[in-house]
């Protein structure tokens, strides 16, 4: 006890400069970081599933030479010599028939709606053609929006006509073949992968932006502790999502108008569809991401998780949506997680209508797709928003 | 609404009526089978130590709490089925500064007077302005205004949608005297109005200043009636010391048969005991010491109120 009497500091007595000052007092700050960074559980989860979770989802999903791409089929005539050439197509592996259409309208309906990213059509009176010695061509039409989809199986499409020869034994000279493949690239003929890009960024751009608006709304009221009054007071759940919501759709819409523009005059990005359409169905996408926003910030505790949960929401809607990489090219259950995320839908409708000129007609699917997941986390927000403080 | 006669009567004199109010947090009681009653148009003062369950009594009475336990209504509506109807008509002020720091004066009030459908929301928050002295700060942001002048517009938000009954947390807590004072005048004008206020507080002169008060510590309501009368029911015997060497009087006091309290109050030892005659016993020695003279006084509130506590705590704790 003396000992310790001794080394007590007498009352009003300054404590000595402690020796290497500045690290015992960064030391200090360190400990607290720790601690606090250990309470907020969430966070310290984060920390390791995020990485772990974004590493294996990626690095499984990401294909940028994409096979099986989803392929319509017309079949203008039955015929042994058109089922070789179906089947050589097949094998190169590129192609996957996933619909058998029988007139050009539904045909230029699944490639204007995006289901399918080729079209082939054997047209009527085929082969008797080439035993004519007519050459008749066969049609391989691709939706060359992105370039990197189509790509590598439009190239392929030149060694198909001599594999049919040689593994069928179709009658014919392989140096001269009795007929062709004419490939039509559609919509982005030059390839540019700009035409693609830049009405992508429109829908990513505004996915970051509207999230990380809404996201904070809620949490930071709790922070600010006005959360306490707004509940004293008599709102509803539903009173206070519209008006953290609609002010942000006009936010947004002028930042998508802002893109939009800038595309067009500066990019030379074409805008073929309707004007009208591509508005409303623009701002049914900011409203989508605006409403999920807002579900994260009824979900988490504080502002630092719900930048996390954003960024989480945000990477697989870069690198599944087929922003970066094409859709179609990444395997069925990273494409089911693909269909989850708005931005999925709204490249798909952004392009479409921009560079395809498709109508609401062929893109009802991912409008439809879109309202549902904005009602989806409406629900959510407004059952998971507390009334009370319990 | 054909609601039995008893009732009516019952929500027409009485704004607060609950009775065995239990709330726990993971696991802890914070609020004990708290029950009370409070008359339309008084100021009921709400007391007790830091942590005692106050704010979580008064959020349960305006609904931002459901209770575990017990039952009441406020203003005639069920706390636990009503409280969207209980919002409409209290105003609560949170311990906490809660109104927007980053919206002016003007902006705050507009908020607060749209959110409850006031006809006209730009004149009622300039009445209001007026009426709280904040003419020539209506622009300016509620974060930078200072304490006295944050807690007035708290208040001067929670009265604009015209309640019945106002709910106040510790609204002086941090605030200088003469706006206490202003504080305290515009509550008793409030009151005069018709208005019903529940003010918790921790200062002995605002607990006076109520036309009841009720002591809750531990969770536990203590005590409640008009100050005399809790003053009166805590048979507390209280003699005061007054001259040198108090501090080592109080010291020696501690402790010894008969005194429960030992108080210094600046020059004055206020020293206090539940049974008169063993504390009279003990003092009987130290009165006849001549630094200092003794005399018989009636306990302060403040006596009584940490006599409760210190029992509380040994019958609870």
């Amino acid at each position: 006890m003396t000992m310790a009497d001794s080394d007590a500091p007498k009352a009003g007595a300054p404590i000595k400069e402690p020796r290497f000052g500045f690290l015992r007092r960064s030391y200090a700050m360190l400990v607290k970081e720790l601690i606090q960074l250990k309470r907020d559980r969430l966070t310290f989860a984060m920390t390791i599933v995020i990485p772990v979770m974004q590493l294996l989802l990626f690095g499984y999903a990401i294909n940028t030479t994409p096979r099986h791409l989803p392929t319509a089929v017309l079949l203008q005539e039955d015929s042994d010599l058109g089922r070789s050439i179906l089947k050589a197509l097949e094998n190169t592996a590129y192609f996957r028939f996933t619909r058998e259409v029988h007139s050009v309208a539904e045909f230029d309906d699944l490639l204007l709606s995006g289901r399918v990213l080729f079209g082939v059509e054997i047209p009527r009176g085929f082969e008797r053609a080439v035993r004519r010695g007519e050459k008749p061509a066969i049609l391989v039409a691709a939706d060359a929006t992105d370039p990197v989809a189509a790509g590598s199986a439009l190239s392929a499409l030149g060694q198909i006509v001599q594999n049919a020869l040689v593994h069928d034994r179709v009658a014919g000279d392989p140096a001269n073949p009795p007929f062709e493949i004419r490939a039509h690239a559609r919509y982005n003929p030059a390839a540019s992968s700009r035409l693609n890009i830049v009405p992508g960024l429109v829908g990513t751009i505004l996915t970051m932006t509207m999230l990380i608006f809404t996201a904070l709304s809620v949490t930071r009221e709790i922070e600010r502790g006005t959360m306490e009054n707004l509940l004293s007071m008599p709102i509803t759940p539903v009173e206070v999502m519209l008006g953290k919501i609609l002010p942000y759709v006009g936010v947004g819409f002028i930042q998508a108008s802002l893109i939009l523009g800038i595309g067009v005059l500066l990019f030379g990005v074409p805008l073929r569809g309707s004007l009208a359409m591509l508005a409303l169905l623009s701002t049914l996408f900011i409203t989508t991401n605006l409403a999920i926003g807002y579900t994260f910030s009824t979900l988490v505790q504080n502002q630092l998780q719900a930048m996390q949960a954003s960024m989480m929401f945000f990477l697989p809607s870069i690198l599944l949506s087929g922003f970066m990489f094409p859709f179609a090219g990444m395997p069925v259950w990273a494409q089911y997680i693909g269909e989850c995320l708005p931005l999925t839908h709204y490249l798909r409708i952004v392009r479409a209508i921009m560079l395809k000129g498709s109508t609401l007609e062929n893109l009802h699917y991912d409008a439809l797709a879109l309202l549902t997941l904005m009602l989806i986390a409406m629900t959510i927000a407004v059952t998971r928003f507390r009334r009370t403080l319990d | 609404m054909t609601a039995a006669p008893t009732i009516a009567s019952d929500a027409r004199d009485i704004a607060i009526d609950v009775r065995g109010l239990t709330k726990s947090f993971n696991g802890r009681e914070v609020v004990h089978d708290l029950s009370m009653q409070v008359k339309r148009g008084s100021i009921y003062g709400f007391l007790g130590p830091n942590g005692s369950g106050k704010t979580t009594t008064i959020r349960m009475l305006c609904g931002l709490l459901t209770p575990d336990r017990g039952e009441g209504t406020c203003l005639g509506f069920d706390i636990r089925t009503e409280a969207a109807k209980i919002k409409r008509r209290v105003g609560y002020m949170t311990q906490r500064f809660s109104l927007y720091q980053d919206l002016s004066v003007r902006e705050n009030l507009e908020f607060v007077a749209r959110l409850y459908g006031v006809p006209d929301a730009r004149g009622a928050a300039r009445d209001m302005i007026k009426r709280l002295g904040l003419s020539g700060r209506e622009e300016q942001l509620a974060g930078e205004l200072s304490g006295g002048w944050k807690q007035r517009l708290a208040l001067g938000a929670c009265t604009l949608p015209n309640p019945q009954l106002l709910l106040l947390d510790e609204p002086t807590a941090g605030v200088d005297p003469k706006a206490r004072r202003d504080f305290w005048n515009e509550i008793h004008a409030l009151a005069a109005e018709g208005l019903t206020v529940l003010v918790s507080t921790h200062y002995m002169d605002e607990a006076e200043r109520c036309h009841e008060i009720a002591y809750i510590a531990y969770g536990y309501l203590l005590a409640h009636g008009t100050v005399d009368q809790v003053i009166a029911g805590s048979q507390l015997s209280t003699w005061v010391a007054t001259g040198e060497g108090l501090g080592a009087l109080a010291h020696e006091l501690a402790g010894k048969p008969g005194v429960d309290m030992v108080a210094p109050f600046g020059t004055s030892l206020h020293v206090s005991g539940r049974d008169q005659a063993a504390l009279e016993q003990t003092l009987a020695p130290y009165r006849k010491d001549p630094r200092q003279s003794w005399q018989h006084g009636a306990p302060s509130l403040e006596d009584v109120f940490i006599e409760l506590m210190s029992r509380s705590k040994d019958n609870f704790q």
